[in-house]
């Protein structure tokens, strides 16, 4: 009998599954899919073209993890992204570079004062992605338990937000409360500048700027850290397949097994606890453990069924919020985009390229998703993969992706193939504003809603963060109250997805916390 | 005046970021961008192209080519294959390291040497009696070096190039011959390319534009430390004192001392050194030349005790720094830096023999906030990144 089944061979449950076979537990991965990855995956979609079809960065992937899973042995890369350019209306341009007197000479342009407080900004948003780093190590405390392992979290939580000093600490309660466009206002006065920033505010999450409880899922997204170096935005080379490719190939050196196109239709539960998985063919898998990475929708009202948990928490988990919100257009292109405010090839292409002109801009496209359409002018996060790593393309060729949002989930009247190419006309309409050449130069496309994000990856609503990042399912109530610590109704069942904390990106910290979660318990 | 090499007029204008330095006399970019991070990630990403024409080369030809260079090097010269490159010290008579380089067998009678250091004297001074040409073709040999996992791709767009590892051939590039070797200082894929000065240009272009679709990346001297440091390649003047510089005994090295006694062929004819190595190889060396890697929760410990997040060079260190094991010292490292392939805080580090042993834990010292304090250290096997393509 194995000692751990992990269900999912996304990212996160294959990190759990490489540090339970390190510390010596016999581990098999089912994985649903003919191969790992998740939405953390690398196609060739077209012929020699090939995406991360779904998520594209892989800068969240906590360096730890790399070092300790020794994962560049593995295959590991992360190259650099060096730039941001927003594209504006005008026929100008913001551009955000990765040397601060460039930076700031180009700031400048826009607004003197703005320049000066760039770094300003990026100095308090560093020291409090530093201060609440801890955090996304730490197995969340049950601030109502009164046992001793809990208090004792409870107190270095508290040690660590008193280390923060006053004025750190007023701007952690700003971040914990207000709107991003508020927070922003506090610092900045060009348009384009806080609207390119508060974009990092809004993603995955069904919120405009200007929604309350934003500008934290700015932090979590300054929390990308590259050697010490936060806030700096990284590409894994060969897309974010590579990276669980390499996570896989940890996990096998450590003797963990994996199996893929295994589905499982649901968990064993005995007695209240969990006995092992019984896959969709039909075959029984025993185990000591169980390890859900499927979202907590996905793992409970589905897996293990309501009727084998406590009405309370069936009750907390129907209620948790996982509306998708986004979206992803994957380009094959003949050549480079033209963009009319940066002609030719140069270096803003090896970064990211953001339409978010205005904060008013981003606002408008979240109200056409409130009521149930995607955006008609959307956000746009735009890289070229091919640019940082030639080897996407064929030689001389590139790949696009863009990440799209709104994009809701429930769309009026739902999701038809003849919206979703509706829907990617209009990203392709919007960008090619800005760069009147793409159209001519795309050679395919892959359009993909939320639906399609749930239907091929499993992730309920296409949440690409298995459940938003709102601060009432954030931390010790990611999923549920009582249930942040990894463990659940079921003894012997655990998660370790991103719908535990601390949430989503290519991060792997919800599935190394869960291991060691698990080992804490002698599981 | 400082010299400039074959490919000046076109890395000159490439050079946005006016950081040179100084090689043998020659002037070399250490970054063309901003920041090296790029060049450093082409080196294991795509590819790197650096100009390395500032190396010594020697051409020594003749009847006794071979038995000279035996003589001189500590591996074995004569039963090198035409075709062959071998990576050797050279030491003087009392066994000590003097410099270290590259020996390629070109055909049986031909060898190019390249060497860190002026080595002519030292060859004429060893060929007495034999019947050999030596001849210095630092100047009129230009050389470029070509890494990463792509190299290969980029030079088959070009002609023909099979090459096993340390194997050196010939070919044409953009239609000028060259003379090709799969060597480098990177630890990564990749060729050596080498060829007359006078088409130094053409074959830059020829390179550049076959690679362009291959991410092709113009390298400095930044980004090549911190892929040698990587790859566990130690260098001269940084990492040893070559035997004729030192001002004392103890700045001197042996091979065994450098980890490289496995280049030390004691069954071969006699060679200049050897008396002194057959004894030290009976004693054992005091010495060992080892990669040590930080302990990352020890060094962000220490930061955090000042307040501070860990501070990382971004680039490689030089300079001597002491390492300890019990409160005593029993070493100092010689280069260091952060990996940012492996996320970790690597060093080369010269330890006495009984702390060497990979596993053996040890402290570093490092500056935090102006304070000396010691973190802890494990021994590890170099190179601390060894990719099969290197070899494959």
């Amino acid at each position: 009998m194995v000692d751990a089944i992990i269900i999912g061979g996304g990212h996160n449950g294959l990190v759990c599954a490489a540090y339970l076979a390190r510390a010596g537990k016999k581990v098999l991965v089912l994985e649903r899919r003919e191969r790992v990855g998740g939405a953390a995956l690398t196609e060739e979609v077209f012929p020699g073209f090939r995406f991360s079809v779904f998520s594209y960065v892989g800068s969240l992937l906590r360096p730890e993890i790399v070092r300790e899973l020794e994962l560049a042995r593995h295959g590991l890369q992360i190259l650099p992204l060096e730039s941001t350019l927003t594209p504006l209306p005008n026929g100008d341009y913001l551009a955000q570079w990765s040397d601060p007197d460039r930076n700031r000479r180009e700031l400048a342009r826009h607004s003197p004062r703005d320049a000066e407080a760039y770094d300003e900004f990026g100095r308090l948003m560093h020291e409090m992605a530093r201060a609440v780093k801890p955090l996304l190590g730490m197995i969340p405390p049950d601030p109502a338990s009164l046992a001793p392992r809990e208090l004792l979290g409870l107190a270095r939580l508290g040690r660590t937000l008193r280390s923060l000093g006053a004025e750190k600490f007023h701007a952690l309660a700003k971040l914990l409360t207000m709107s991003s466009a508020d927070y922003l206002d506090e610092w900045f006065e060009c348009e384009a500048l806080k609207a390119t920033k508060a974009a990092s505010g809004i993603i995955g999450t069904l919120a405009g700027p200007r929604s309350p409880g934003t500008a934290y899922v700015l932090l979590h997204h300054y929390m990308g850290e590259i050697d010490g170096v936060f806030r700096a935005w990284g590409f894994a080379k060969g897309g974010n397949g590579s990276v669980s490719e390499a996570i896989a190939g940890a996990a096998r050196s450590f003797g963990a097994q994996i199996r893929t196109n295994a589905p499982v239709a649901r968990v064993l539960v005995a007695g209240g606890r969990a006995k092992g998985v019984a896959l969709e063919s039909g075959e029984e898998i025993a185990a000591k453990l169980v390890v859900s990475g499927a979202d907590p929708r996905c793992t409970f009202l589905g897996l293990v069924g309501e009727k084998h948990l406590p009405a309370d928490f069936v009750q907390a988990i129907r209620r948790y919020r996982l509306r998708g919100s986004s979206g992803k257009v994957n380009l094959a292109l003949a050549e480079l985009p033209d963009f009319t405010c940066l002609p030719g090839k140069g270096p803003h292409l090896r970064g990211a390229i953001s339409i978010s002109p205005s904060i008013e801009y981003l606002e408008r496209a979240y109200d056409e998703a409130k009521y149930g359409e995607f955006s008609r002018r959307p956000y746009l996060d735009v890289i070229l993969p091919s640019m940082i790593d030639p080897s996407m393309a064929p030689p001389g060729r590139h790949v696009m992706s863009i990440f799209v949002q709104y994009a809701p989930y429930h769309l009026n009247g739902g999701w038809t193939d003849a919206r979703r190419e509706a829907f990617g006309d209009t990203v392709i309409d919007t960008l090619a504003e800005y760069a009147p050449n793409l159209k001519a130069a795309i050679l395919h496309r892959q359009v993909i809603t939320p639906a399609d994000i749930e239907r091929i990856v499993g992730l309920s609503e296409g949440n690409i963060f298995q459940g938003e990042l709102s601060l009432e399912q954030m931390f010790f109530l990611r999923p549920a109250p009582a249930w942040a610590n990894y463990r659940t109704p079921i003894r012997g069942l655990y998660q370790c997805g991103a719908g535990t904390h601390p949430g989503g990106g290519v991060m792997g910290a919800s599935g190394r916390n869960a291991a060691r979660a698990i080992l804490r318990e002698g599981g | 005046m400082l010299k400039t090499t074959p490919f000046h007029a076109r890395v000159a204008p490439l050079c946005v970021s006016h950081a040179w330095r100084r090689w043998a006399g020659y002037l070399v970019a250490s970054s063309y961008e901003l920041s090296h991070e790029r060049e450093y990630h082409a080196i294991r990403s795509s590819a790197a192209l650096f100009d390395v024409s500032p190396l010594h080369k020697y051409r020594v030809h003749g009847r006794d080519a071979a038995r000279l260079l035996d003589r001189v090097v500590t591996r074995e010269v004569t039963r090198a294959a035409a075709g062959q490159v071998l990576y050797t010290p050279w030491c003087d008579g009392a066994g000590k390291v003097l410099d270290d380089g590259t020996i390629a067998r070109l055909d049986e009678q031909t060898f190019r040497v390249t060497s860190a250091e002026p080595n002519l004297r030292w060859l004429q001074d060893n060929a007495l009696g034999l019947e050999v040409a030596i001849e210095d073709v630092s100047e009129s040999i230009a050389a470029l070096s070509l890494q990463g996992p792509a190299s290969h791709a980029i030079l088959r767009q070009l002609g023909e190039v099979e090459l096993k590892y340390y194997r050196v051939g010939s070919t044409t590039l953009g239609g000028v011959p060259v003379s090709v070797s799969r060597t480098g200082y990177t630890g990564d894929l990749g060729f050596e390319i080498w060829l007359d000065a006078a088409h130094a240009l053409v074959v830059w272009d020829a390179l550049i534009g076959a690679g362009e679709p291959y991410g092709i990346t113009p390298a400095g001297m930044l980004a090549l430390d911190l892929a040698r440091i990587e790859a566990g390649l130690m260098l001269i003047d940084v990492d040893y004192v070559p035997a004729n510089k030192a001002l004392i005994g103890r700045q001197t090295s042996s091979p065994y001392e450098l980890a490289l006694g496995w280049t030390v062929n004691l069954d071969k004819d006699h060679f200049v050194g050897r008396n002194a190595l057959a004894e030290e190889a009976k004693r054992g060396p005091q010495w060992q030349f080892v990669g040590l890697e930080l302990d990352w929760d020890a060094l962000e410990r220490l930061y955090v005790e000042a307040g501070l997040a860990p501070r990382l060079p971004s680039a490689a260190w030089r300079s001597s720094v002491p390492v300890y094991a019990g409160g005593d010292q029993v070493g100092y490292a010689t280069s260091g830096g952060w990996s940012p392939l492996l996320k970790k805080y690597i060093a080369l580090a010269h330890l006495r023999s009984r702390w060497a042993a990979p596993g053996t834990v040890v402290e570093m010292e490092v500056t935090v906030e102006h304070r000396r304090r010691r973190a802890a250290a494990r021994v590890v096997k170099r190179p601390f990144f060894d990719p099969e393509r290197k070899r494959s």
